[in-house]
């Protein structure tokens, strides 16, 4: 037999029919869904005067759109409180369960699927929402879709896609100290740009990423989608396992023997072909800080911004166009620039390492002042973990405050947003133009460049206070 | 449901000469708290279009009468970031029947293709040259021909083919829907479900 990557064993695992000179007809086994991008697929089922053909494979959250402050109370804006009700509704309507605000197990869509146990190696994984690929770290293939395809989902558990093309990303080497997953993902995306990978799906391997845990795994899959990838997924391993047999529930249906029988099976062969293979030295990775407005424009902490002599002459209006955005000039070193917030969450960053991480620096420290910080777990599970270690004591003592989960200031849905002109280190996976608010200037960093920034209130090496503390 | 036909579009475009631009400045997310398809376009580009106190960005394209049309020239990379149908339906709502850039995100090529709103992938020098030409001369029309594939500057500039798969190009020029087509394989999908139980499969 040919050997096969991971990707096109689980895929064509689930190819249902091809269709002639078209896409394939893909089966789900997981679906996802939260309050922004679904209302107008269940409005279209309606129409149609069709139900969710599966139901029992879909699961809802509200997480985008929603408060991180109060959450017991009604939500005070008219428009988030109606989009919350229209899904709340919808779950009810079509049999699927919903986690809701003030539900247990409420979060982030990408942080409670897999700590819920619905994310699980081999699977077909959807959700209206580009960071869908974060399931991957499970060796599952899990991409972002439109509304339309939200539609296709919930009424077929199918929907229509090209088969992507393939790319290996081999991270080898060690990391540094103070250096995570996503100084890890951010210095790729920095390498191939935010279209880099733009019609393929990446599988992630080497040491530096088997070295990871399954928290840093999500980081590195989540932000694929930030170097145009269809998605990204890694092999499940050992730390794969383990994580799944250590979570305490498990959604419906989990076939644990099953998974025990095939879960080997979830590697790419030896001599399997990528369209395109690349390879990294992890141990020459600096802690991360983008200073433009796509992910792709970041750079190591301590570097200077490159001239416009190193970019080609057709980018250097879009470059130049950046920088003026974010109020910087092309050679600058970033190093020491004022910051006026911190944001630490997200799909990216709001496990229950990140918020270790971030604790770890600001432990025994005072924020700056001048610094609005804003921490946000990713779930309700999170948050539960944080306080029976102690983070949000540690937290208090420095002066900051743990939210109510939420995807919060990452899109600034919510009353979550940086004001204009205000720079913002953020362990989000977006710097655009007005991402956290319109105006806002939004520097991504790993939670540990947040923290050092929260202290210090400037973009500050974590590595100083890393040395100094631990 | 039936849709809206593409088949012939020949009209006056917009140039947007700028790379990578992201479905948040398309439609930023402080306007997706909507419940339906209609009504994006009136935020359309909203933070490019108007300034903090509300008032018309005049030195933002869609703010200058000069040009207008139902085609939408941009630079490369167009709508990468959030997978958010808004963007599209936005485009849409605001009169576009087409896109032309040299390379566009995976996500919001499916997503055009989904709502009618046809991606058409052009040479990037075919690009450049096209951008210059509009921004120049706001009456120049460009003639995309589906059937044919063919992009060309009217009435003899330059033209050129374009890809686009087959069976979008059908349910385009149809008027078809995925979802109809689904549909019409369900007992396909369950007989998948059946032997993908007996296989123990999750």
């Amino acid at each position: 037999m040919e050997p096969k990557t991971l990707f096109d064993k689980i895929w064509d695992a689930h190819v249902v029919q091809s269709v002639e000179k078209g896409p394939d007809i893909l089966y789900i086994d997981q679906h996802f869904i939260h309050e922004v991008t679904s209302p107008q697929a269940f409005n279209g089922l309606r129409k149609r005067g069709i139900p969710v053909f599966r139901p029992e494979r879909t699961l809802a959250t509200a997480d985008h759109n929603i408060p991180t402050k109060d959450q017991d109370k009604p939500i005070r804006d008219e428009l988030s409180r109606n989009q919350v009700d229209r899904l709340t509704e919808n779950c009810r309507d079509f049999g699927i369960e919903y986690f809701g605000l003030n539900h247990p197990s409420n979060g982030i869509v990408h942080v409670i699927g897999p700590e819920m146990g619905y994310t699980r190696p081999g699977m077909t994984i959807v959700c209206g929402d580009s960071h869908t690929s974060t399931h991957g770290a499970f060796g599952a293939v899990a991409f972002g879709i439109g509304t339309s395809e939200v539609e296709m989902a919930l009424a077929t558990q199918c929907i229509l896609q090209p088969r992507p093309k393939k790319m290996r990303i081999t991270v080898n080497g060690k990391l540094g100290k103070g250096v995570t997953a996503k100084d890890v993902i951010m210095y790729i995306i920095s390498h191939i740009s935010t279209s880099g990978a733009t019609g393929y799906f990446v599988e992630y391997a080497g040491s530096v990423i088997r070295d990871l845990s399954m928290e840093g795994r999500m980081t590195v899959c989540n932000m694929s989608i930030e170097m145009g990838a269809r998605g990204g997924l890694i092999a499940p391993d050992d730390t794969t396992m383990k994580y799944l047999k250590d979570l305490k529930s498990f959604a419906p249906g989990f076939d644990w023997d099953a998974l025990l029988s095939e879960w080997k099976e979830f590697q790419s062969d030896p001599g399997a072909v990528f369209d395109r293979e690349l390879e990294i030295n992890g141990s020459l990775i600096r802690p991360m800080i983008t200073f433009g407005t796509n992910p792709g424009m970041g750079m190591a902490i301590d570097d200077t911004i490159p001239d416009t002599d190193s970019i080609s002459a057709d980018d250097t209006p879009s470059f130049l166009k950046s920088l003026d955005y974010m109020g910087f000039v092309p050679g600058m070193k970033l190093l020491g620039h004022p910051v006026d917030y911190v944001f630490v969450g997200s799909c990216t960053n709001g496990r229950i390492e990140d918020l270790r991480d971030f604790a770890r620096v600001v432990k025994g420290q005072k924020k700056a002042p001048g610094i609005t910080a804003l921490i946000v777990p990713g779930s309700k599970a999170v948050e539960k973990q944080a306080v029976s270690e102690g983070i949000d004591i540690i937290l208090k003592k420095a002066g900051f405050e743990l939210r109510q989960p939420g995807c919060s200031s990452c899109l600034a849905m919510n009353e979550d947003k940086i004001p204009a002109g205000k720079y913002a280190v953020s362990t989000t996976n977006r710097n655009f133009e007005g991402r956290q608010g319109p105006g806002s200037r939004t520097l991504l960093a790993s939670p540990l460049v947040a923290a050092a920034a929260a202290i210090t209130g400037k973009v500050t090496d974590p590595r100083e206070f890393i040395r100094q503390n631990n | 449901m039936p849709k809206e036909k593409f088949t012939l579009l020949e009209s006056t475009c917009v140039p947007l000469p700028f790379e990578n631009i992201d479905t948040d400045q398309i439609i930023p997310a402080r306007f997706l708290s909507a419940t339906t398809r209609e009504g994006f376009g009136e935020n359309l580009f909203r933070d490019w279009r108007y300034d903090k106190s509300g008032q018309k960005n005049k030195d933002f394209i869609l703010n200058n009468d000069r040009y207008g049309g139902k085609i939408l020239v941009a630079g490369k990379n167009f709508g990468s970031g959030s997978s958010r149908e808004h963007a599209v339906w936005a485009i849409y709502d605001y009169g576009f029947r087409a896109v032309v850039s040299s390379f566009f995100a995976d996500i919001f090529r499916n997503n055009s293709l989904n709502n009618g709103l046809l991606p058409v992938i052009v040479p990037e020098k075919f690009l450049e040259n096209l951008l210059d030409l509009v921004s120049n001369d706001p009456d120049r029309k460009v003639r995309i021909d589906l059937e044919n594939q063919v992009i060309s500057i009217v009435p003899d500039g330059d033209s050129v083919q374009f890809e686009i798969n087959p069976y979008k190009k059908e349910c385009l020029l149809k008027g078809l829907d995925d979802i109809d087509y689904l549909l019409s394989k369900k007992d396909l999908i369950t007989a998948f479900e059946k032997e993908k139980k007996a296989k123990n499969e999750n």
